[in-house]
């Protein structure tokens, strides 16, 4: 679409603030030919108005529409409802979550700009992203997932009328201290499906248990047979995926345990690209809710009034508190993903000098394209190394400190200017890498014809420790396994230190 | 492009947390119990039942995971440099982190706030606050009162509502009318059909005046109108509808009388008052909630004892002399005119500062043995006092190894043992 600025007379499709269902579908319909201008290519969309208290509802369970029943909801809900009711948050206005048709929400107390604007984000922003970037395409299978949460919430509450709230509970506690750690990073998981889980759930159960007992056997072997045999390490390898192998190995567990191991495990392994492209996914729907609103505008579909009232919450979106701010927690991803995202249409739109050598490729191609390409084959890591220009790292003013334990005072290790733009890229790009932002851990060893312990190794990044509560998550994994749990901090073959649960008896040190 | 649906869900539930909000207050309910018992000895005598906000310090909900701690060699990169330029060395702020240079999200989440604070409601509030207490004793016992009714079935009634229909019944109704109606054309419907066969049957004869043809003709016409007919009769009919008739029956049920006795005497000080006051809405409150239908009775008394109603027992400031025995003879009275104990189970809760005519305390304690505890199912006796006991404690306390079951005896020095007290003498016991 080029850029022809009609600037015919304007009709605009509503003038009051006051929104009804038959102005919520107009502008639908209006937002929907501009999207598909723009080649923004999506899932079906349901669109669901809903009140403040359904928000809180929708906002504590992660935005799962369904979601079984746990306790750290209810908290998540309470401080929720607290922190509305003190003013101190404005709803999130969208919540999303990719499902086949993608299901958005508009709180009824919104501005009819307020309802456009979400539709934009989410319906069009977010949902062109589900569907387009490769992450969600070879990870996530989005018209099962909704039939997966049903089924995973009807077995849970299954489970707790057969065996009680608490045991239930107390599995789901554990898994949840070790849900970042229930995720294939590497290997594509097989899809969700409800239909298939629930048939095949019985044979897996007895499946499971038979190998569980296989490994654990204890009739011994004829003599030579064990000669024969070193002692093997198990796992070969180590494993990253912990709640995997306890579902798969823990002796004790009972078949439904491990079942609802598998639940929290795939919910888990569901919302994993999510997390890996916080930046790119909010970065997009922002730029795309900018650009859809300022189409509306040029086509004379909006007026004045509506426009100024977007630029105000759209500013306020993207703000970014500098550093020595109060209001400073970190990088807003909207700012960040939105900046690059614009200057990346700049780069291809209005290049200069600098974007010449620094993007040779783009400068100067098809915007739509460009965007398009970057949304999706990348994920944040790689989007920042590859898309953040020196523009936008001078623009927010972007720095590096270092923070050594061994040096007495922080260092200024790079800033936006020539001989920064590489470092900070690199550094902003290791940032968003889970696999540097959590600790490295993974199932080392099981000591299988000895005490049954479980060795889980953790390999610090630059000395990093691990924090405070790791005891408190041991106990969780010990739960589990129902046998001793270690966890050795190794570095060059070298144990830094070591966690034990329960407590070793030996005094150390 | 997709299409897209439009879905109003604001008349759907809006509760769908409810049952996570359940779990999470039934996991800590033990720091609930003790937010809303600490809550409830702050709280003046007007103000006991509103609802509450309970903290719960944040590390004893904290979710663990794995998490980096702090240490190492780490670098951040930060948005809104002003004046710094590379090599710059800043001074570490004292406890290592936090502060200017600002932490990854990472390190500093689940630090910072201390206490986790939420709201719970006046029910709720309430329901903690009497979680596990109930009146000892309660039998069941044959009331004349009929306020309790349980419906049950009583045959069948032409008028009702239209959810008490009985189908078979209606339906059957509505069979015999059209049966009834029309029986007489149905006969005629019947012959004809059979002459009609007949002369379809039979050979032609010639006959000017009386054509076959013209016969069935005529028959067919008939059977035809009297088709109508039948089908003119409604198949169901106003009349036709039958109702299941439910009549109620009263039911016994318990019933029961609390009599609240206070002392209001010159020796008990506005601080004595205020805690008995406080200890009586306590009850009161509880038994409001936890019993449908409880008769209070309000009895003050210093040298002489008085029925009041509840404004006056828990807002009069008369006061006097102290003779104790003359509240349990008023109590006696009241039972006798109105509570028989064959009908009635009868509490009481009696408060004072134990400071008596030491004439009166064993007359006390005699009422108390002969005429009152046989029929009561439980009198509990709260003495307010900093004070060493007097002669009337001791007096009950001989009571009190006679009748352990019914009588309960229990001591408050000052306001903080008023829930405790109270929680002790409606402990629910074992079944």
């Amino acid at each position: 679409m080029t850029k022809t600025t009609q600037q015919a007379v304007r009709t605009p499709i509503s003038t009051g603030s006051d929104w009804t269902f038959e102005l919520i579908e107009e502008y639908n319909l209006a937002i929907a030919k501009i999207a598909e201008e723009y080649k923004l290519d999506t899932y079906p969309n349901q669109i669901e108005v809903i009140s403040a208290e359904q928000m809180m509802d929708a906002y504590s369970s992660v935005g799962m529409p369904v979601g079984y029943h746990h306790w750290s909801f209810g908290k998540q809900f309470l401080n929720t409802a607290k922190r509305y009711q003190r003013g101190q948050m404005g709803l999130a206005y969208e919540i999303v979550i990719n499902s086949n048709p993608c299901i958005a929400y508009l709180m009824e107390e919104n501005t009819m700009m307020m309802q456009a604007l979400v539709i934009a984000h989410a319906s069009y922003g977010h949902n062109s992203f589900f569907k387009g970037n490769y992450l969600f395409r070879t990870w996530t299978d989005a018209s099962a997932i909704i039939d997966y949460l049903l089924f995973a919430r009807n077995y849970v509450s299954q489970c707790e009328n057969r065996y009680g709230i608490a045991a239930v509970e107390q599995i789901i506690d554990s898994c949840h201290a070790l849900q970042n750690y229930g995720v294939d990073r590497y290997k594509r998981p097989s899809a969700i499906s409800a239909a298939e889980e629930e048939t095949r759930m019985k044979e897996r159960e007895e499946y499971l248990q038979k190998q569980v007992n296989e490994l654990w056997r204890t009739i011994p072997e004829s003599k030579e047979k064990a000669k024969n045999k070193k002692r093997r390490r198990f796992p070969e390898e180590p494993q990253e995926n912990i709640l995997y192998f306890i579902e798969k190995n823990a002796p004790l567990l009972e078949p439904w345990q491990r079942e609802l191991v598998r639940i929290v495990r795939k919910i888990s392994q569901y919302f994993y690209p999510q997390r890996q492209t916080q930046v790119m996914n909010e970065g997009w729907a922002t730029f795309w809710h900018y650009t859809i609103m300022n189409t509306l505008y040029d086509k004379g579909l909006v007026n004045d009034g509506f426009i100024i009232e977007f630029l105000k919450s759209h500013t306020a979106v993207i703000y970014q508190p500098g550093f020595d701010s109060p209001w400073y927690s970190g990088i807003n991803p909207y700012t960040l993903g939105f900046a690059i995202y614009s200057d990346l249409r700049r780069i291809c739109e209005h290049p200069t000098e600098e974007d010449q050598k620094w993007f040779p490729d783009i400068a100067g191609s098809d915007w739509l394209e460009t965007l398009h390409f970057a949304m999706k084959n990348f994920k944040d890591e790689s989007f920042i190394l590859q898309f953040l220009s020196p523009k936008v790292i001078r623009d927010l003013k972007l720095f590096c400190v270092l923070d050594d334990d061994k040096a007495s005072e922080y260092r200024i290790s790079a800033i936006h200017d020539d001989n920064g733009y590489r470092h900070v890229r690199e550094q902003l790009a290791m940032q968003y890498n889970l696999s540097y932002r959590e600790p490295n851990i993974q199932v080392w060893d099981v000591d299988v014809r000895g005490d049954r312990s479980l060795t889980l190794r953790h390999i610090p990044v630059d000395r990093v420790p691990l924090a405070d509560d790791t005891e408190e998550v041991l106990k969780h994994v010990h739960r589990l396994w129902g046998f001793d749990v270690h966890l050795e901090s190794v570095w060059n073959d070298e144990v830094l230190q070591s966690y034990h649960c329960p407590p070793a008896n030996t005094e150390e040190e | 492009m997709g299409l897209t649906h439009i879905i109003d869900r604001r008349l759907n539930g809006k509760n769908k947390s409810a049952v996570n909000r359940e779990r999470f207050l039934r996991r800590y309910r033990e720091h609930i119990k003790k937010a809303v018992a600490d809550a409830v000895q702050k709280r003046s005598i007007t103000d006991i039942d509103r609802g509450e906000s309970v903290s719960i310090p944040s590390k004893d909900i904290a979710e663990p995971v794995f998490r980096h701690g702090r240490g190492g060699k780490r670098e951040y990169v930060n948005p809104g440099n002003k004046e710094y330029v590379t090599g710059d060395e800043l001074a570490k702020p004292d406890g290592g982190g936090g502060g200017g240079a600002g932490q990854g999200k990472a390190s500093n989440s689940g630090e910072g706030i201390d206490e986790f604070v939420f709201q719970i409601s006046q029910d709720e509030f309430l329901d903690f606050m009497f979680e596990d207490l109930e009146l000892p004793n309660l039998v069941k016992k044959q009331l004349k009162d009929t306020t309790a009714y349980k419906y049950v079935r009583a045959g069948y009634s032409s008028h009702g509502t239209p959810a008490k229909i009985n189908i078979v019944r209606s339906l059957r109704g509505a069979y015999a009318r059209r049966m009834a109606l029309t029986g007489k054309t149905r006969e005629r419907l019947k012959l004809l059909e059979k002459r009609l066969a007949e002369l379809e049957s039979e050979p032609e004869i010639k006959d000017p005046a009386f054509s076959q043809a013209e016969m069935i003709r005529g028959i067919k016409d008939e059977i035809e109108y009297l088709k109508k007919r039948i089908h003119k009769i409604p198949w169901i009919d106003d009349f036709d509808l039958k109702f299941n008739l439910h009549v109620k029956q009263p039911v016994p049920s318990t019933s029961a009388v609390m009599f609240c006795l206070m002392d209001v005497s010159g020796s008990m000080s506005q601080m004595h008052k205020d805690i008995a006051k406080r200890f009586f809405i306590l009850l009161y409150l509880f038994l409001k909630r936890n019993y449908q239908r409880i008769d209070v009775v309000f009895i003050r008394h210093h040298t002489s004892a008085k029925e009041v109603d509840e404004e006056e027992f828990f807002y009069s400031r008369e006061t006097g002399g102290t003779i104790v025995s003359s509240a349990l003879k008023m109590m006696k009275e009241v039972m006798d005119a109105r509570y028989p104990a064959n009908e009635w189970n009868i509490y009481a809760a009696q408060a004072s500062d134990g400071d008596n005519w030491n004439d009166d305390s064993p007359v006390c304690s005699q009422l108390l043995r002969d005429q009152i505890l046989p029929f009561v199912q439980y009198f509990s006796y709260i003495e307010i006092t900093p004070h060493e006991h007097q002669m009337l404690w001791h007096e009950y306390e001989k009571i009190l190894n006679e009748h352990g079951d019914t009588f309960a005896m229990q001591h408050i020095v000052d306001a903080g043992d008023i829930y405790p007290v109270f929680r002790k003498l409606f402990q629910r016991k074992a079944a």
